[in-house]
This record gives C-alpha cells, sequence and structure tokens, in this order.
C-alpha cells in the first residue's frame, strides 16, 4: 500500500496537469527504508514527449546524490500518461529499475477527473496496491 | 588506489549486495572489461552491442560518460565511477 500526504499527492497532480499534453515525472524522496514519502522533486522530462519520459541524466545524479548525502531514497517514482490509462505500459514495466519503489501513474486524459494509482514492478511483473491519501 | 564504482540497487545481485566496488583500468571500457571478470555478468548488464545500453547512465566523478568519450573515457586511480540506471518509460 501507497500512504502519501495530501500535499505531495497534489504536487504530482498539479505537476502532470501543468506538462500536459506532455508526461510530466519525478520523484518522492522519502527516509531510507520508512517507506514515507515527504520530499517532492520534480524532475525534468529530458524527452518533453507525450508519449515517452527519460529523466534528464545530469539532473539524475544531482538529486540521487542529494538523497544519498540525506540517507533518502526514491520511495515514489511517478509519471503521466496523457491520452492512456494510469496503467504501467509495456515500455514502464521494460524499464523499472527501482525494485523498492512505489511506481505512480497518473493520467490527464480526461481535463476533469485525474487517474492516480500506485504499483510495485519487479521482475517485469506489475503488482497494482492501493493508494491511502493522508491529510 | 584504484577506481571506486557505485553500483546501484538492482545491480547488486552481481557484486553479493555490495553498493561500492573496485576497479582498474585506463578507460572505461577496460574498467567494465575487469568489473565483469569479478562480478560475473555485470558488463552485459552495462553493455550491449560493444556500446553502453541506452537506459544505463554512467558516470565519471559527477560527468555523464556520453559527454564525455564514452567507452574510451580515460579513468584514473582516485576516480569515482557511478552507475545509475535511467529513470525512463512512457505510454508509446
Amino acid at each position: 500500500m501507497l500512504t502519501i500526504p495530501r500535499e505531495l499527492y497534489d504536487k504530482i497532480v498539479a505537476h502532470a496537469r501543468q506538462d500536459h499534453p506532455d508526461e510530466a515525472c519525478g520523484v518522492l524522496a522519502g527516509p531510507a527504508g520508512s517507506d514515507r514519502p515527504e520530499r517532492f522533486i520534480a524532475m525534468t522530462n529530458a524527452e518533453r514527449s507525450p508519449t515517452f519520459y527519460c529523466f534528464d541524466s545530469a539532473e539524475q545524479f544531482r538529486v540521487w546524490r542529494e538523497m544519498d548525502e540525506r540517507d533518502e531514497e526514491p520511495v515514489v517514482i511517478y509519471h503521466s500518461h496523457t491520452a492512456t490509462e494510469a496503467y504501467p505500459s509495456r515500455t514502464d514495466v521494460g524499464l523499472a529499475a527501482e525494485p523498492g519503489a512505489h511506481y505512480v501513474l497518473v493520467s490527464t486524459r480526461d481535463e476533469q477527473a485525474t487517474e492516480f494509482r500506485s504499483f510495485r514492478i519487479r521482475d517485469h511483473e506489475v503488482t497494482e496496491e492501493p493508494v491511502t491519501v493522508v491529510e | 588506489m584504484a577506481i571506486e564504482v557505485r553500483i546501484p540497487t538492482i545491480l547488486r545481485t552481481y557484486t553479493d549486495g555490495a553498493k561500492q566496488v573496485e576497479g582498474t583500468g585506463s578507460t572505461l571500457g577496460e574498467l567494465i572489461a575487469d568489473l565483469d571478470s569479478k562480478h560475473g555478468g555485470l558488463g552485459e548488464r552495462l553493455m550491449d552491442d560493444g556500446g553502453l545500453r541506452r537506459f544505463v547512465n554512467v558516470y565519471l566523478n559527477d560527468e555523464d560518460v556520453r559527454f564525455l568519450a564514452g567507452l574510451d573515457t580515460p579513468v584514473q586511480d582516485g576516480d569515482t565511477v557511478t552507475v545509475l540506471p535511467a529513470v525512463a518509460g512512457g505510454a508509446s
């Protein structure tokens, strides 16, 4: 299960809406081993594409090093789909490389309603999990 | 002295769980060959068709080696090489 503070949930949705129709992506960092997302980090989608995302490599290096120094880890890795459902695509599954992370997918295909779902992706296997938003 | 290599979680199955290993070589390509000889299979996770895999980022100190000379990038004792799988995906 993913437990996420309302403030971080809203920031992810706002980022996805803002970058629509391109895919938005980013990280929620939290203390290592805590499974608690605490810090919102919007990342640059180096592809600036409506169908693909890739963290900018220099930015990723900086952010990963910063997490390391703060004894944090990427608790959540999020990205948006802008014309399809909030479910990991084959590309998402093939490239998922953080077995400990919650993969959050947001769909902005509907202008009003935002889909927000969370998954574990390990060894090419997708498992959906409930999302609990805490105030 | 040697070159320190930081290994991401997903590749630590090749290093018995170690976050950091050491290797030698005068170029990144030689370093990867050396690492592969000590941690069998690691090389294949970093390279395909004789080049670096597209979705694996390798940094020499804090510079992405794609902006240096790739596998021909010179490395020396005291350098730190960091491997990070690119975070990527998308609807297509």
